[in-house]
């Protein structure tokens, strides 16, 4: 039907090139010393330096109090992404399932009260935000750095739309069968929505991971940095150092990007499909 | 990300034909979700407008009632409108660029057979990439010393001061956020184009030989709710989303640099302390955002007749 045309290829190739490559380009500068690269430039080619950079990185305390590692940035970074996409994966499923699955009064309303959340990113109400987390006292701990993140609809947005999908036969069935709510819960729905839990787990976890106004903002105490608070501190001691740790810079940035892009690449289908799904 | 993807058909009628009537159950499986919503959205927002009309007094002692004040000295101020100006331009290059390349590459990888799934594969990885990430690679590529686009353009005579050249760092910002933003518009339009039904591409491959009439005539208007749902997506990815991107490449030295309006809600709030006329910025955004939310909305009940 159609001719592929070596053009097609090229622009594909091009296209391709022009946005892995830097990634790469981060990933081989980091296996070189601070000093090859402020002579040499940046990389193309592995170097010689990759165990010393990165055990560096991940073992030596750094920041002001000396107490943060990049393995600990790293847990928290993991405790974020995966903390907030359970959270999200538990709150809007059942909140969903009460607004599709029950008839009571101010079910209008509940929706609109929960819908509008999609209207206001956290970035414009940045300021009261973390005003209402400190009079909660909720600084410097996991609670706030998760919890606030899930004041939004995405996941019961998703799950509403595909539990609208599900067909009311089982629902019946299911009530013939005498199945309470609870039991049509645990023994239907959830089997029935594996594959778009899998897929907002995946969604949650890359949101979560890259978070970085608000972390940056909760956190004060250096124990509670991720890894993207971490590339602003990294970036913070570099004005007035000599050589810029260029291969530190670079080797947390690649720890940053490897968990979020393996998870997007292994689990591409799931990952496409409740992406796209949210537009149909 | 996908913040504003809501549907129109947002209806009174119940979701099922059948439902379970209960009193109590459904308050408790709503409990938690709406308990965060009021503490973490509500209960702020209803702040920043309340704020917005209050002068904080920098010791902490009380606030004045200002009115309009906030609005009017940030609407009025010659520094907001450079910024909101540099903003809409930053956005719209953003938006159509992103877009375009976006699109171009989707319907490449679409009309390929051969290594398609590899493209696929490699144009999507660099979706994960957080911003500041983003930020800080394009930084190193920007780089004075040792930044090889910098060298690239000293090859035209190009002498780039990124962070320090107000048009050079805006360039820079422009770049690195429509490169973070490819993928996602890539799978978007990739699952819009590979949706097209074979019949249709068939029937059009009859009627058209040309390639780009092709495109003009059947693929684009079949496209057009994804390009338009992904328009909105890409102008709040522009607005909100590249905070990360240009904290980072303004290095914490915001001053003669480009910034954009939500850099400043945060700036003015966070170092300057400056609570009242931050919290009226908050604001004018969320009626920028809420406005294009409505446009969304209408538009999306049209697209509805396509199906």
């Amino acid at each position: 039907m159609h001719r592929t045309r070596p053009f097609d290829h090229l622009i594909l190739i091009i296209g391709a090139a022009l946005l892995v490559l830097p990634v790469v380009v981060a990933f081989m500068t980091s296996t070189y010393t601070a000093a090859q690269i402020h002579t040499g430039g940046l990389q193309i080619l592995p170097g010689g330096n990759f165990t010393e950079t990165y055990s560096k990185v991940l073992t030596q305390k750094g920041g002001f109090t000396g107490q943060i590692t990049g393995a600990r940035m790293l847990m928290n970074s993991m405790i974020l992404g995966i903390g907030f996409a359970l959270g999200k994966i538990v709150l809007s499923m059942m909140a969903a399932y009460a607004i599709v699955y029950f008839r009571f009064r101010f079910a209008t309303i509940m929706f609109w009260v929960i819908f509008t959340t999609l209207l206001l990113p956290l970035e414009v109400r940045i300021m009261p935000s973390y005003g209402v987390m400190s009079q909660l006292g909720l600084l410097n701990s996991y609670t706030g750095l998760i919890v606030p993140l899930l004041a939004s609809a995405t996941g019961t947005f998703y799950f509403r739309q595909f539990f609208k999908s599900i067909p009311d036969e089982l629902l019946e069935a299911a009530r013939i069968d005498g199945a309470g709510p609870f039991k049509f819960l645990i023994d239907v729905i959830v089997p029935l929505s594996k594959t778009m839990i899998a897929a907002i787990f995946i969604i949650m976890f890359v949101y979560g991971w890259n978070q970085y106004l608000w972390p940056m903002l909760m956190t004060t105490d250096e124990s509670f940095f991720t890894l993207m608070r971490g590339i602003k501190s990294i970036l913070q001691v570099w004005i007035g150092s000599q050589i810029p740790d260029y291969n530190e810079a670079f080797a947390l940035a690649v720890l940053a990007i490897i968990p979020p892009v393996a998870v997007v690449v292994i689990f591409q289908r799931w990952f496409i499909k409740g992406l796209t799904e949210s537009d149909k | 990300m996908t913040a504003i993807s809501a549907k129109p058909k947002v209806q009174a009628e119940p979701a099922k034909r059948v439902q379970f009537d209960n009193a109590l159950l459904p308050w408790l499986f709503l409990l938690p979700q709406l308990a965060v919503i009021v503490v973490f959205f509500y209960w702020p927002s209803v702040q920043a407008v309340q704020s917005s009309f209050f002068i904080e007094d920098p010791f902490g002692f009380g606030s004045t009632f200002v009115g309009m004040a906030n609005y009017a000295d940030a609407l009025a101020s010659r520094e907001y409108r450079r910024i909101a100006s540099f903003t809409a331009v930053f956005t719209v290059l953003v938006t159509f660029l992103s877009l375009a390349i976006g699109l171009l590459l989707a319907v490449k990888a679409d009309a390929v057979i051969r290594g398609a799934s590899a493209y696929k594969t490699l144009l999507i990885s660099v979706y994960a990439i957080a911003p500041p990430v983003a930020g800080l690679i394009g930084m190193m590529f920007f780089d004075m010393h040792i930044g090889p686009f910098v060298q690239m353009a000293a090859w035209f005579g190009w002498n780039m001061q990124v962070g320090l050249n107000y048009f050079d760092t805006a360039f820079a910002m422009v770049f690195v956020s429509v490169w973070k933003q490819i993928p996602y518009n890539f799978i978007f339009f990739l699952s819009g184009l590979q949706a097209v039904p074979v019949s249709v591409r068939e029937a059009a491959f009859i009627d058209c030989k040309n390639g780009w009439r092709r495109f003009r005539t059947v693929t684009l208007p079949l496209l057009m709710p994804t390009a338009f749902f992904l328009l909105i997506i890409n102008i709040t990815y522009a607005l909100f989303d590249t905070f990360g991107i240009i904290d980072v490449m303004v290095k914490d030295k915001p001053a003669n640099n480009p910034i954009t309006l939500v850099y400043k809600v945060y700036n003015d709030g966070f170092r300057g302390n400056d609570l009242g006329g931050s919290s009226a910025q908050s604001v004018i955004l969320m009626v920028v955002v809420f406005a294009l939310t409505i446009v969304q909305f209408r538009f999306l009940e049209k697209r509805i007749h396509y199906g």
